[in-house]
């Protein structure tokens, strides 16, 4: 393996996902219409378990920079390399038997989730803002189809339509904070901003940059103010659509959002911090006061992730290299639990959705009691009750939180996370009651759980479960993941030719 | 030699331009007007590209631009067929009318 060039190597797990993606959409076609395509989903878990383990063996070669600096491969892109091949996978196992009989061209379905996820990737090992840029426009597109793939459903291309424009707005802001950075200090690389900062002439036009960018990606991650898009795209798009797209490209926003306020504008902290934490409170207030207003699951949970951005931005308000662990821990946490909570829905639901409210759940428990018990283990990791995933998550965010002196946020990141028991304990007491009336709906949609979907429940469950009881193993990986080395400018050096002089209209 | 046009005019124009475009997203109620106005917006921000390129000497803020042309174009591939998408389900572009999805 140390025989292949570093271009090769730094990029294996992207262009495995690539190949892998590009055989599929090859081969769908070929396929004849009514036979199932579900050989090609095998494909694609085959081909992102390859991806994943090519990201661990990335693991024992240290830091590896490819491409001119433009990429850089250590424990910090390895460990959301492996975070994103997880959900993926587990998105796959679970969407293996959604579209039997139902969808034609199903083989897009697995080809589109494997291409966003290369452009995830792209993003979490980019040292570069046009790579992050072009890794995130891959992820992006990708996903604006996956929301409508339901055909002909209004709802899908509804909610298609609403992330699509949304999304492209959000990458406008995004990229207009590129450009402001690269005015204020020559250059679009990390590395290169971050030494152009500390001699920029222009320090407003650099803290506007700045807030652009947080604008674009605040849409992306779904943190208030920048929400609105978040339940009205979740509720039409299919269900194990939803688990994707609410947890993967969210990783992956998050991994470019920590390299660009710690890395790249790393000395303008003490300016970015006071945004982080009004984002971070408004997010966790609003979304856990708008979940419990909520009747239809799916828009509830939408809410909830909203809160969940909060949750992960209160742990950007902290120490560098414990912040950094805090938001690797709680985005792997967070994964685990609402890629569970949605592939329960997607098997309960099917892919007709009739099954909606709070109410269609009710007696969920008597009629189908694994999937019951899996919810319910979801919910609680959600509420953060100790021996799950989401307790821990929660406690090493907001202990960070507490170290850096911001024990207010804290203080309001625990009574969020005291509502947030609310509305998560009402569904889940739904579960376990006998429904007034007899149920029919939850008859109607009864399918027996497939193989494939059962191992992708197993392993969400299974990871909550073991990131609750044992985090040990895995903190210690986000904690390698958080003390990676800053980029450093290898190749590309900041520009040496001063700006011409110009006043600038912000000045 | 003309004198030059200073570079802070090609940015008020741009932030202008990225001004009216978020104006227009906003205010605009079919989805094809605010289609043109996420465009809009990108074109500001290659006219603030090509503005700063020109200020600091450096070709990378041109080459960015090419690649955002590039991705407005895949961009705008999938958007039209996502309209499409909708006219066809709901036989109307208005956004007003596009709300099956409320608490």
């Amino acid at each position: 393996m140390q025989s292949l060039s570093p271009n090769i190597l730094a990029l294996l797990p992207e262009y495995i996902l690539t190949i892998v993606g590009v055989l599929i959409m090859l081969a769908e076609p070929l396929l004849p219409p009514a036979s199932s395509r579900k050989p090609l989903g095998w494909l694609a878990i085959l081909g992102t378990v390859a991806a994943a383990l090519a990201s661990w063996c990335q693991l024992h070669l240290g830091t590896l920079t490819a491409f001119s600096g433009t990429v850089q491969v250590d424990t910090f892109s390895v460990f959301f390399h492996l975070l994103i091949s997880a959900i993926v996978l587990v998105t796959l196992l679970i969407s293996l038997d959604y579209f039997e009989g139902s969808a034609r061209h199903a083989g897009e379905y697995f080809a589109l989730i494997v291409f966003s996820a290369v452009g995830m990737m792209l993003m979490t090992c980019a040292t570069e803002l046009l790579l992050v840029f072009v890794g995130l426009e891959i992820s992006s597109i990708a996903t604006y189809i996956l929301c409508g793939f339901r055909k002909g459903s209004a709802t899908g291309a509804e909610s298609s339509i609403k992330y699509f424009l949304l999304g492209s707005f959000a990458t406008a802001f995004f990229l207009y904070g590129i450009a402001l950075a690269f005015g204020a200090t020559g250059s679009t690389s990390i590395a290169a901003i971050a030494a152009g900062l500390a001699t920029t002439t222009t320090p407003r036009l650099a803290f506007l940059a700045l807030a652009m960018i947080l604008i674009g990606l605040g849409f992306k991650v779904s943190s208030a103010p920048f929400h609105v898009w978040t339940p009205d795209v979740y509720q039409g798009a299919p269900s194990p659509v939803v688990g994707y797209m609410s947890t993967a490209p969210k990783a992956a926003a998050f991994a470019v959002l920590l390299r660009i306020t710690f890395s790249a504008f790393g000395p303008m902290e003490h300016r970015w911090a006071v945004l982080m934490w009004i984002l971070a409170a408004l997010s966790m207030t609003i979304g856990n006061l708008g979940a419990m207003l909520q009747r239809d699951v799916k828009r509830l949970l939408a809410y909830s992730s909203i809160a969940h951005a909060g949750y992960i931005l209160v742990a950007f308000t902290a120490l560098r290299s414990e912040g950094i662990a805090a938001v690797c821990f709680y985005t792997a946490t967070y994964a685990a639990m609402q890629v569970g909570a949605f592939a329960v829905v997607t098997q309960v639901t099917g892919y007709d959705e009739q099954i909606r409210s709070i109410d269609d759940y009710t007696g969920l428990a008597l009629k189908r009691p694994v999937l019951a018990a899996f919810l319910g283990l979801f919910l609680i990791s959600l509420i953060g009750i100790p021996f799950t995933g989401g307790f821990f998550g929660k406690f090493y965010v907001f202990s960070s939180a507490v170290h850096s002196n911001h024990v207010w946020l804290a203080v309001v990141g625990l009574f969020n996370s005291g509502i947030a028991c609310f509305y998560y304990l009402r569904l889940l007491a739904a579960l376990y009651t006998r429904p007034a009336t007899e149920n029919t709906r939850l008859d109607r949609s009864s399918r027996s759980l497939g193989v494939p979907a059962g191992i992708g429940l197993t392993l969400a469950a299974a990871a909550t479960l073991v990131l609750g009881i044992f985090p040990g193993h895995f903190l210690n990986l986000a904690q390698r993941a958080g003390a990676a080395p800053a980029p450093t400018s290898a190749a590309s050096t900041p520009a040496t030719v001063p700006p011409a002089a110009v006043t600038l209209p912000m000045q | 030699m003309a004198a030059q046009v200073p570079t802070a005019y090609y940015l008020v124009l741009a932030a202008i331009l990225f001004s009216i475009g978020v104006g227009s997203f906003l205010i605009k109620r079919n989805i094809i007007t605010i289609f043109i106005s996420i465009e809009l917006m990108l074109n500001a921000v290659n006219l603030t590209f090509v503005a700063f390129a020109h200020q600091w000497h450096q070709i990378s803020g041109q080459i960015f631009v090419f690649f955002v042309m590039v991705v407005a174009a895949a961009e705008a591939a999938v958007g039209l067929a996502i309209i499409i998408a909708i006219f066809r389900t709901r036989q109307t572009l208005n956004v007003d009318q596009i709300d099956l999805m409320k608490l």
